[in-house]
């Protein structure tokens, strides 16, 4: 994985340095609260209902085990020993004093960390593939890509005050496991016809109130042209995305507006322009980045063969594990969705396990997915076992991966300011409804997202079943949506009708499941019959 | 007319007050005009020769459209003098420097010290912005940027 040079800890260092300035003068009070704010959104800290929130980044999604351990360490020092992973491939803590965020941001600048752009209105962290440089069906490892646009989207001068924030996910897979299109800037990487790879740009994605699932704008952007392509992207959106309503700021509504067309109109004749003023780096950049996610030593020759005798251990294993490029190699998913649990969440002790896992049979190396679920993307085989136990004994070996109760869930009313309803206690209980793990693989893949506000943090649009919480008339309502999908068959899900409350909701997940085990067809998962059948008879089930 | 509290030029501020766009585009003997947010500093392009001073207001800090503004301006090789005015933060000062302005006439003075400890935090850049500081992959592969 990526290693930084000077540059990039000089970088990191100079930000804790300006943080504590800035920290300083809001504690002594010549910087008021209305400029601090956006200065410690840059810096990921927001404030919630109950003390400050701080958004840890993590390039990505991907870390080695000493910065995991320094992940623990936080949670252990000035948290409640706990840390929350989020659907940007982030850790967030959600019981920070202001005076100590100095601190913490000097302890993660030790282990090449930060939390620059993990707020605010500006280009946030960089998404991608979990199984990136693993899986496969990838045609090439993205991240190098992505680190490629991390450096340049880190303390870009023009962009840091855009309409509304931004944020940007490199694939290269035909599968998508990054919701790439529901992204302002969706990128996907592609080989033509000689080999060589290229960029494939979809622009004007997002969730949030309006979801809009982002058109292509461009095919083909080649490798020593990216830099100035998404400048000239970003560019026309600083200057026409809207200002006047910040929930029609975001790039989605611009390119809604005046059209993909016009969207592509503007920004190839500011490209044009761009590629003249010799923004991009030479091709030994993407070069030095690559060199740094080169393949580990893998082993080779070895056997694919499982001992499955435990059969909880199979179960895991079936459910669990992701296919390697590599033979005898796997990439497994470790579940934060325990029954019962708080999705996403994982004590310090969890996360210093995962490290050690990681160092000890994984290269070294973990992924953060926008699930909220942590990977270990190369395992041997033969070790699957010993970590399983492992695991086990940490609560840690929830077989659910895509099941339904490997739910995504925002933190809803429980922690945010702007929730209007809570989301934990919600996905707590479909997850106990749903605890039997049979029950669970008889219902397939089942991608259920909740949000506790119309912000869609816990991206309901995309799910097979989507929760969306409201308030009507000050009592907390749940809406259900169906059809939705992040992955390669992105859809939108629609609202069924009116709204549940708490229990009458977890009901409903229930009714329509029921619907779908009665009406599918052989191989078809729940968005499929979905797709097949129409809403009308999960309506007639749920509303009689 | 404005006075810059902080300048970074040769030559002294401007003096002549700026005008609105429209009223510079539809024919005038000012070097000096004003730009505000939404207005589009392409405009501009053609008249660069006339002009000695471009003044691009911020109504408020949290609008960015005044950054690529004067990206613009420089991209295209204005070389007069860019004015940051309004509400204009120490804390985008870097940002502002970066994309080109070299005179600074906030609404709210700026602390001298708060200016000075701003310029001093961040030793080098990772683009390559219309300042002419080489980005840090120039400095890596030890290129010209």
């Amino acid at each position: 994985m990526y290693q930084y040079d000077q540059y990039d800890q000089a970088m990191v260092d100079a930000r804790v340095a300006e943080f504590r300035d800035q920290v300083r003068r809001r504690l002594d009070g010549s910087l008021p609260e209305e400029e601090f704010r956006h200065l410690r959104l840059k810096n990921g800290l927001y404030l919630q209902l109950h003390a400050y929130m701080l958004r840890v980044a993590i390039p990505y999604g991907t870390l080695n085990s000493k910065q995991m351990h320094m992940l623990a360490h936080i949670a252990r020092k000035y948290d409640k020993g706990y840390g929350h992973f989020t659907t940007r491939q982030n850790i967030q803590y959600n019981w920070i004093k202001l005076e100590d965020a100095p601190d913490i941001l000097a302890e993660l600048a030790t282990v090449e960390m930060h939390a620059i752009q993990t707020s605010g209105n500006c280009i946030r962290n960089i998404s991608s593939d979990q199984f990136a440089g693993a899986a496969a069906d990838e045609i090439a490892d993205p991240r190098p890509w992505a680190e490629l646009l991390r450096q340049w989207s880190t303390f870009h001068p023009e962009f840091q005050l855009l309409p509304r924030k931004f944020k940007i996910a490199v694939i290269a897979s035909p599968s998508d496991r990054a919701a790439m299109r529901l992204h302002d800037i969706g990128i996907e990487l592609v080989k033509n016809d000689a080999g060589v790879l290229g960029a494939k740009f979809f622009a004007g994605g997002g969730m949030g109130r309006t979801p809009m699932i982002a058109p292509m704008i461009r095919e083909w952007v080649p490798a020593e042209e990216l830099i100035s392509y998404a400048e000239a992207c970003l560019r026309v959106y600083n200057r026409h995305g809207r200002r006047d309503n910040k929930y029609k700021a975001r790039i989605k509504i611009l390119v809604h507006e005046i059209g993909a067309d016009e969207y592509r109109r503007q920004v190839e004749e500011e490209f044009a322009h761009m590629k003249t003023l010799g923004l991009d780096p030479p091709a030994a950049e993407l070069e030095r980045i690559s060199a740094f996610f080169r393949d580990p030593p893998f082993e080779q020759g070895l056997s694919d063969d499982i001992d499955r005798s435990d059969p909880d251990f199979a179960v895991w294993v079936d459910q669990n594990t992701h296919p390697h490029r590599v033979p005898g190699y796997t990439s497994l998913t470790i579940s934060l969705k325990p029954a019962g649990g708080i999705p996403g969440d994982a004590t310090a002790e969890q996360i210093d396990l995962m490290a050690e896992l990681a160092r000890d049979y994984a290269f070294d190396e973990l992924r953060v997915t926008h699930a909220q679920n942590i990977v270990l993307a190369h395992v041997r085989k033969a070790d699957l076992y010993a970590i399983w136990q492992k695991l086990d004994d940490a609560g840690l070996a929830t077989a659910n991966l895509d099941l339904i109760g490997d739910m995504i869930a925002c933190p809803g009313l429980d922690y945010c300011s702007l929730a209007n309803a809570r989301s934990i206690p919600v996905a707590q209980k479909i997850s106990e409804r749903f605890a039997d793990t049979g029950r669970q693989r008889e219902l397939g893949e089942l991608k259920l997202k909740i949000s506790g506000c119309i912000n869609a943090c816990g991206h309901h649009h995309a799910g097979h079943i989507g929760i969306l919480g409201v308030d009507k008339k000050g009592l907390e309502n749940y809406q259900l949506l169906l059809g939705g999908s992040g992955a390669e068959d992105v859809s939108l899900a629609r609202i069924v009708g009116p709204g549940f409350d708490e229990d009458g909701i977890v009901n409903a997940v229930e009714t329509v499941t029921n619907v779908y085990l009665g009406a599918r067809e052989p191989g078809e998962r729940f968005v499929d019959t979905y797709r097949r059948i129409g809403m009308q008879p999960f309506k007639e089930a749920l509303y009689g | 007319m404005t006075t810059p509290q902080i300048l970074y030029r040769d030559e002294p501020a401007v003096t002549d007050t700026a005008i609105p766009l429209a009223e510079f585009t539809a024919g005038t003997n000012s070097a000096a005009v004003r730009i505000e947010p939404g207005e589009d500093v392409r405009a501009l392009l053609p008249l660069l020769d006339q002009l000695r001073l471009v003044e691009v207001n911020f109504p408020s800090f949290g609008d960015g459209r005044g950054f690529s503004s004067a990206q613009i301006l420089r991209e295209a090789g204005y070389k007069g003098e860019l004015r940051a005015v309004g509400d204009v933060l120490v804390d985008q000062f870097v940002f502002l420097r970066r994309c080109g302005f070299d005179s600074f006439a906030p609404n709210r003075p700026l602390d001298p010290d708060d200016v000075k400890a701003a310029e001093g935090f961040f030793p080098e850049f990772y683009q390559k912005t219309s300042d002419g500081v080489a980005a840090i992959w120039a400095k890596r592969h030890q290129v010209a940027s």
